[in-house]
């Protein structure tokens, strides 16, 4: 074959993917900066707002933690591909021989990564403004963040794809991400408030749906990623 | 190109073939019931007005664009009784498109290692700086491709698709930008390809230097396909007409 190009193993493809978001965020920290000033607005806005007690915390708390990493995600989600549009990059990522899944996938894993770093800065502050001690329940609560967010991350990713596409598409991503966040807001809530609880009991049943909605929506996005990235 | 690759740039080659094509954005048809088949080792220059579904049709021939209807296939010079799959077709892919599809906030070598590791292609970094060499970007590899003019962007996209030693090359519009000196080396690069038998197609709306190396032409308009010379027609003829020098009017009058 004259071509030097052999194809590339979907974990590798996706570790590439994944670099190249991460070296482009870190040149300019746009988003991230962006994200974490507005999900620690969200969380001081609703402080003040509700001005709320210990007990107010235990029980409102994890409600407010949550709408405001939704509102933020929303934010980062969107140029995930949007910011491809500018070169047509995305059409040299869908060119290359690779599993069009890779791309969807290093999109997510590095929007993952990216929202993991806005909660470690947000949860101190939520911590701080809302009087909640979280040093005893940590491991629990960062197991309910990680698969609470895994699915924000997942749906969003596919979100972002679809409405990169649309003509309206600065709008349509919040109007198709939020009420398909639904479920795995309410589990998230209903694990936090558990943690957040006297009780500080993890309710599993809700960690069981986190744990279906993030296989569900990964495995989909894995059998129809390739769709989304065709014109 | 080495000497090497170019003995086996026609055999490894893909012919491809629209039967039918359409390709339609809601109300508006891109391509109308196009049919044409291009054969492995072929320089084609495809000419028409903005518009005229160009763009539309190397972009199915890259695999980036599905018909509404009809088929592209693929079929190896020595023909196989396997199907290609997609990977195996973009292996052998090189395209430069309307924009450069380069990212900003890399540094050019960065762009071109990147691509390189998506192709698989052994030490990336060895390759990247290589491949800047020729595009005469090695003094700026370490800068940010932001900082580039249009022009460098340009020749930067070029390397970039040329990175993998592809076979089969679609250009939509690759002298965009390109100052002289620019536009010579793209010629000179065109030039070898051919000369190596890989299938080129680039289109134009524009008269180009790089368009005079062009053995099949074919001219668009309204997504339909309105005259095309074959392989051994004559091109020149279609590309003089239908590829216009551009003309700067500036009346004194008004």
């Amino acid at each position: 074959m004259n071509s030097r190009a052999k194809s590339v193993s979907l974990t590798r493809a996706i570790a590439s993917v994944f670099a190249k978001e991460l070296r482009v965020e870190f040149r300019s920290f746009e988003l991230l900066t962006s994200t974490i000033v507005f999900a620690l607005i969200v969380v001081f806005v609703f402080s003040f707002a509700f001005n709320p007690s210990a007990a107010d915390s235990r029980r409102f708390g994890a409600g407010f933690l949550w709408i405001a990493l939704l509102f933020a995600s929303s934010l980062m989600l969107q140029p995930s591909f949007t910011r491809e549009r500018a070169n047509d990059s995305l059409a040299a990522l869908v060119l290359a021989p690779i599993d069009p899944f890779a791309i969807i996938a290093g999109k997510l894993f590095a929007n993952f990564f990216f929202l993991i770093l806005v909660e470690l800065i947000l949860l101190p502050a939520f911590s701080v403004l809302y009087n909640v001690p979280l040093l005893g329940i940590i491991g629990p609560l960062a197991g309910v963040m990680l698969l609470g967010t895994f699915g924000i991350a997942t749906v969003g990713t596919v979100f972002a794809a679809i409405a990169s596409q649309a003509r309206m598409r600065e709008l349509l991503l919040p109007l198709l991400l939020l009420p398909a966040l639904v479920p795995l807001l309410i589990a998230s809530v209903g694990a936090t408030m558990g943690l957040l609880s006297d009780s500080r009991e993890l309710p599993s049943a809700w960690v069981a749906v986190m744990v279906c909605f993030d296989i569900m929506f990964f495995t989909a996005a894995w059998l129809f990623g390739g769709y989304l990235l065709e014109e | 190109m080495s000497a090497s690759a170019s003995t086996t740039a026609a055999e490894s080659g893909l012919a491809i073939s629209f039967t039918d094509v359409e390709k339609r954005y809601g109300s508006h048809v891109a391509l109308r019931r196009l049919s044409l088949k291009i054969a492995p080792g072929e320089f084609v220059a495809l000419v028409g007005a903005n518009g005229s579904g160009k763009t539309t049709l190397l972009r199915m021939a890259a695999l980036l664009s599905r018909p509404t209807s009809g088929k592209v296939e693929f079929q190896n010079a020595v023909p196989t009784s396997d199907a290609l799959t997609p990977a195996e077709i973009k292996l052998r892919i090189g395209m430069v498109g309307h924009f450069t599809m380069l990212y900003d906030e890399l540094s050019a070598e960065e762009n071109l290692r990147f691509f390189a590791s998506l192709y698989g292609l052994n030490n990336p970094h060895k390759i990247a700086a290589e491949s800047l060499i020729p595009a005469g970007l090695s003094a700026r590899a370490k800068d940010l491709v932001r900082t580039f003019s249009r022009g460098m962007r340009q020749r930067l996209a070029i390397a970039r698709a040329l990175l993998a030693n592809p076979s089969i090359l679609l250009f939509d519009e690759p002298a965009a930008g390109l100052d002289r000196e620019g536009a010579s080396w793209l010629a000179q690069t065109l030039s070898a390809l051919r000369k190596s038998g890989a299938t080129v197609i680039m289109s134009s709306h524009g008269q180009s230097e790089a368009l005079t190396l062009a053995t099949r032409a074919i001219a668009m308009r309204g997504g339909t396909l309105i005259e095309d010379s074959g392989p051994n027609g004559n091109a020149r003829a279609i590309i003089e007409r239908e590829a216009a020098p551009i003309v700067g009017i500036w009346d004194g009058a008004q």
